[in-house]
Parts: structure tokens; C-alpha cells; sequence
């Protein structure tokens, strides 16, 4: 049986078929024998710190808000190692890879930065990593790709369904059926089946907890509101955690609306979805009327995946957080503006976050304090950018 | 009335085993798909295991999950296989018909309806491949009050607790999984069933059909041989179908010869 709780309310679980079971104890386990283990703690401490430069900046804006009453803030997971949050928990689960005696990591990536930081991560620790990755993401995302060739991971292009997140997923679930024994799956988001939601969160909650101390010493109090973008909802989970027993501070999550919520081309699993189970886990989900699984769409990969982690299905349903949308254009937009007016390349995931921090800023009507938390970096956006932009990008 | 317990009492008599084939209803479409399913039954399968196509089959390797995908591009829907099956049902009272299937199609239908649905087109069994055990328990009640069996299925893996429940819970048959890893007939069954067989048959489980990797009649025969009550054999069998798409005579033709000396495998 499980030793820890495996469901938020009604969502999580383990979905997963009864050979995986063993699995997934093994992992529960590994967890918890680490978690009370000062020599595991002593190092993932100093891998976050030494290695990938934690704890990170708290950037004041300058020049990105015109209401007087706003302070916008940047949570500055771009500058951490690999270029996003993605960072920190894979170290962790790589260190408990190590733990259980086991030699080879399996992961799947859609953009590739999940895919990076496994890659970064394997090749620090001595580990084989293989990553898999829907055909159409390895070409959209060629550097990526050849990052993770380069610290010497396998990347594994899959050919089946869509060739996307979601099969990349399938395909590393059905490599691990076979290969428990010696390989760690090394899930990238907080979604899935128990025990991940879990790890992944608690191995990305210094986000908030750095943040709950920056605030506290730069402006002696909480924040009015956090706002993270959601696909799977790592950096989300990561920044909420601290906070969700402060209910002052209001948690606000970010789906992608892609070309609208009212067309067939989003991502928007609390928004839009309806409840039901993926990779393991009871959640909101995007399918049609019988249960097959609809594509998800945004112009961001790392945020096109049609479910959601099952905390945040719990969070939204008590009420505890919101959940709204941005459209590819408008997270396009303050991708611009962030690099126009602060010097900052944020990735187009975070660029959904920002979005609607900036809307939030134009609205407050009386002092706030909103943090963003800027999962990651725009060079991988780069190219994509380009070709949709091109020349309307002019100084 | 229980087709399963029936089949295994008169194969039993027979001194035979079960050869179990698995095809995916509404592959590649659903008229060649119930001549397929009518061909098996003809040919001599004991009882059959069948697919419900879903988008995403973890559990699948590439051959099942093509056959879904054959099927999902015919515009293939639960309601469709329902009408099918009770179609088969009508003309074959007495065959055991499993359904094996993923737990979204279950949700999205409501599980109280979606078992309802299927008892009334003549299902026996029921198995969940993202249902473990400790997850099983509304989908247990659910086939109980709808007279259907829930299919547990029996890893290698698996913890004395596990067999310990399965043993308390299985009804119907006992799917033991051949190998780990995901359905296919690329990579064979290698584990010695005969020791999990022997738990099994301590935790007093329902009758073991071993499966996984099962794609010749050599495998039944050992199977039986180790005191499994079958085989269930489901790659080999839709990749006989995926080799004569554009020939169904020659598909048909094929699925005979090879239940045919599949099912003879099972004769001790």
C-alpha cells in the first residue's frame, strides 16, 4: 500500500498497469528514506547551489509596468543551469536514480528542456540516459536535440499517435514496463501517477520558499500574488507550494489558450477539459465524448499537453487557486516586451505568465506586489519566434 | 449463467487447455472486424479477449497499437463495438468474450453505464490494463452488480500481497503476464510460469490464462504444461491482419491456420 497519500481529493492515483506497481513503491520509498537522509539532503543542496547557482535572483522591473501601484517581480529561473526550473528536480530524482542502485534513466521531453536537464543531470552523475521525444518535436527543436546528444544522452524519436509530448510519454511508460529493474523514468512534470506529483513538487518547492524569503526581505511582507504558466505544472506546483497556507497570497496559474479557447487549438486542461485519466492519473484531461485523447495545442511545447497535474485539478476545484488562459499572441507579445523594456529573453512559456501578470498589473487598483516566476529563457524559442515574427521585429 | 467457469469445466473434461485469441474490435473496420472476431470463434478459439480501440495504449506495443489506430481512423467507437459484440453474442450464446480495454473509455462513459452497456451485449469479463489492484475497487463492485467479471492480471513481479489479493478478487480467469514490458509477439514469454502458477493456485485465484509474448503453438504447449488452464495470444494474431489488409480471404485464411494449430497445441 502506499505510505503516502496518493490522491488530492478525488484526483491522482496510480493509473498505471499492475506491473508498474512495484515500481512506483520502490520510488515511494526512495523518497522517503532520502527525504529524512542528511547526506542525500547535504548533496542535492550543494548540486542546486554549486552546480546549477541556486538561490536564484528576484528581479525588481523597471520599466515593464506603468501603474504606479504595481510592483512586478521576476522569479528568475532563466538564469538556473539547463535555462529553466526543469533543473532542480531532475537533479533530485537523478540522485534517488543513484539510491535505488539503479544505472539508466528513461525521460521524455517535448520542447527538450525537461530532455536537457535529464541529459545535464546523467552526464554529471555517471547515468544512461535515453529520452524520448514525439518525431515532430525533434525537428521543431534541433538545438535541443543536439544539446542532449552533446552531454551524451540517447534521444528516441517517436513516430507513433501525434509525435508529441504525449506519445513521448507512452513510449517512456512502455520502456520502463520493461526495463524497471535497472532504469529510474525520470517524469519531467508534476502529473502522472503517485508518487511523481508529489517529488516533482517537492523537489521544486524552494521556488516558493526562496521567494516567500526575498519578499519578506525586500518588501518585509508576502506578495499580493504569484503567477506561474501551468501545462503539466511543475513551475507552478514549485512556486504554489509555500504558499497554499498563506491565503492572502493569491495563486494564479497560466493555461495556454493557444488560438483560443473557443476553437479545437489550445491547451487549457482546467479551462476547457473535462475529468478523466492520463499517464496514470485521475485529472482534467482534453478528450473527446468516448475518452480518446484530443491533441493539445500552444505555440509554447513546453506547455502543450493535454492534462494537468492533479494537484492543481484539486487546487482549482477547493478554490485555493485560480486558473485563466493566454493566448499564443498575447504570451508573443510580452515575450517582446520583456525583452524590450527589461532586457530579458523569457521563454514563451513564462511569457504566458507574464501576459497575464501584466494584465493583472493594469487593473490593480490598489498597492501590489505579483511575482512572476520566469521558468525559463527564450534562446530555445528562438528560431520559432523568427519564423513567426520575422521581420516585424524591428528596434 | 458463467461462460468461463462452463468453458473450463468442459475443457477440463476434454483434457484441454484454452487458446485465447486477442484482436481489436473495428480493426481494420468494423464489417472485416466481425468477420475476423466470427472466423476465430469458427476456427476454434475456446474463448476470446478483445480490444476497445483507445488513443493512447501504454501497455500496447506497436502491433496492438496500430491495430487501434486502423481502427480509430474507421471512426471505430465504443457504442460501435457494443453493437458488434452483441451482434456476435446473438449468434454464439456460449463463447466466454472478454474486453480489454484502457480506464478512460470507462470514465468517459460512466463506469456504472459502461458496464451496464457491455453486460447487455453479452460480456463476460472486463479487464483494465491502467487498472492495478489498488485502484480496482469501484470497477470490482461495478462488474459484481453487473454480473461481469473483473480480469486482475498477475505480473511477474508481483508482491505476496498482490498475489494474496488477486487471490481474494479474481473472478472469471487469472491473466498471468508472460514477461514484463508491453504486448507483443516480438519479444517471447521467457518467465517460468510454473512457480507463479503454483501461487496462484495457493491464494485459491481464478483459473491462470498466461499471456505476453505467446505467438506459437510450442508456447500453449508449454504453458498448459505448466499448469496454466491457456494462452492468450494477441500480437501474433493481430499481425496476421496487419499482413493481409488488402487480401481479406487470404486474413481469414490465415487467422484459421493459425488458431487452428494453436488450439490443437492445447490438447495434453
Amino acid at each position: 500500500m502506499n505510505q503516502l497519500d496518493a490522491k488530492f481529493g478525488e484526483y491522482g492515483g496510480m493509473y498505471v498497469p499492475e506491473l508498474l506497481i512495484p515500481a512506483l513503491d520502490q520510488l515511494e520509498q526512495a523518497f522517503l528514506e532520502a527525504k529524512d537522509d542528511p547526506a542525500f539532503n547535504a548533496e542535492f543542496m550543494s548540486l542546486l547551489k554549486d552546480y546549477a547557482g541556486r538561490p536564484t535572483s528576484m528581479t525588481l522591473t523597471r520599466n515593464l509596468v506603468s501603474n504606479p501601484k504595481v510592483k512586478l517581480y521576476l522569479k528568475r529561473e532563466d538564469l538556473l543551469h539547463g535555462g529553466a526550473h526543469k533543473t532542480n528536480q531532475v537533479l533530485g530524482q537523478a540522485l534517488l536514480t543513484k539510491r535505488m542502485g539503479k544505472t539508466e534513466v528513461i525521460a521524455e521531453t517535448g520542447a527538450g528542456q525537461h530532455g536537457v536537464a535529464t541529459a545535464l543531470a546523467c552526464a554529471l552523475l555517471g547515468l544512461k540516459a535515453r529520452i524520448y521525444m514525439g518525431a515532430k518535436d525533434v525537428e521543431r527543436q534541433a538545438p535541443n536535440v543536439f544539446r542532449m546528444r552533446l552531454m551524451g544522452a540517447e534521444v528516441i524519436p517517436v513516430d507513433s499517435g501525434s509525435g508529441t509530448l504525449k506519445d513521448a510519454v507512452n513510449e517512456a511508460l512502455r520502456d520502463w514496463s520493461a526495463n524497471y529493474d535497472k532504469a529510474h523514468y525520470l517524469l519531467g512534470t508534476a502529473a502522472g501517477p503517485h508518487p511523481f506529483p508529489t517529488i516533482v513538487r517537492e523537489y521544486h518547492r524552494m521556488i516558493g520558499e526562496e521567494t516567500r524569503a526575498q519578499m519578506l526581505e525586500k518588501e518585509g511582507r508576502l506578495p499580493d500574488a504569484v503567477v506561474a504558466c501551468v501545462g503539466g505544472g511543475s513551475n507552478a506546483i514549485g512556486m504554489f507550494a509555500d504558499f497554499i497556507d498563506e491565503p492572502s497570497v493569491r495563486l494564479v496559474g497560466v493555461e495556454p489558450a493557444g488560438k483560443g479557447v473557443h476553437t479545437k487549438d489550445h491547451g487549457a486542461a482546467i479551462g476547457k477539459g473535462t475529468k478523466g485519466i492520463l499517464h496514470g492519473a485521475y485529472t482534467y484531461i482534453m478528450q473527446d465524448q468516448d475518452g480518446q485523447i484530443e491533441e493539445s495545442y500552444s505555440v509554447s511545447a513546453g506547455l502543450d499537453y493535454p492534462a494537468v497535474g492533479p494537484q492543481h485539478a484539486y487546487l482549482s476545484d477547493i478554490g485555493r487557486a485560480e486558473y485563466v488562459s493566454v493566448t499564443d499572441d498575447e504570451a508573443l507579445n510580452a515575450f517582446q516586451l520583456l525583452a524590450r523594456k527589461e532586457g530579458i529573453i523569457p521563454a514563451l512559456e513564462s511569457s504566458h505568465a507574464l501576459a497575464y501578470a501584466l494584465n493583472m498589473a493594469d487593473e490593480a487598483e490598489d498597492d501590489t506586489i505579483i511575482v512572476v516566476n520566469l521558468s525559463g529563457r527564450g534562446d530555445k524559442d528562438l528560431g520559432h519566434v523568427i519564423s513567426i515574427l520575422g521581420d516585424q521585429v524591428n528596434g | 449463467m458463467d461462460r468461463y467457469a462452463d468453458m473450463f469445466a468442459r475443457l477440463n473434461e476434454q483434457n484441454e487447455g484454452a487458446f485465447v485469441p486477442f484482436v481489436m474490435i473495428g480493426d481494420p473496420d468494423l464489417e472485416t472486424s466481425e468477420k475476423i472476431i466470427t472466423q476465430l470463434i469458427e476456427s476454434g478459439a475456446d474463448a476470446l479477449e478483445l480490444g476497445i480501440p483507445f488513443s493512447d495504449p501504454v501497455a500496447d506495443g506497436p502491433t496492438i497499437q496500430k491495430a487501434a489506430i486502423r481502427a480509430l481512423d474507421n471512426s471505430v467507437t465504443p457504442t460501435k463495438c457494443f453493437e458488434l459484440l452483441a451482434r456476435i453474442r446473438a449468434k454464439y450464446p456460449d463463447i466466454p468474450v472478454g474486453l480489454l480495454l484502457y480506464s478512460n473509455l470507462v470514465l468517459a462513459k460512466g463506469v456504472e453505464h459502461f458496464y451496464a452497456e457491455a453486460a447487455k451485449a453479452g460480456v463476460d469479463s472486463i479487464l483494465i490494463a491502467d487498472v492495478p489492484i489498488r485502484e480496482a475497487k469501484r470497477f470490482i463492485d461495478t462488474a459484481n452488480s453487473n454480473g461481469i467479471k473483473q480480469i486482475l492480471i498477475a505480473p511477474p513481479n508481483a508482491t505476496d500481497a498482490t498475489f494474496q489479493a488477486i487471490g481474494d478478487l479474481s473472478a472469471g480467469y487469472t491473466y498471468l503476464l508472460g514477461r514484463a514490458g508491453v504486448t507483443g509477439a516480438e519479444t517471447a514469454a521467457t518467465m517460468p510460469a510454473a512457480s507463479l502458477i503454483e501461487k496462484l493456485t495457493n491464494v485459491n485465484a481464478a483459473p491462470p490464462l498466461l499471456g505476453f509474448g505467446i505467438s506459437n503453438p510450442e508456447q500453449v504447449k508449454h504453458a498448459i504444461e505448466s499448469g496454466a488452464a491457456g494462452a492468450i495470444s494477441g500480437s501474433a494474431t493481430v499481425n496476421l491482419i496487419e499482413q493481409n489488409l488488402h487480401d481479406v480471404p487470404a486474413m481469414l485464411s490465415a487467422l484459421d491456420g493459425f488458431v487452428s494449430s494453436m488450439k490443437a497445441a492445447t490438447r495434453k
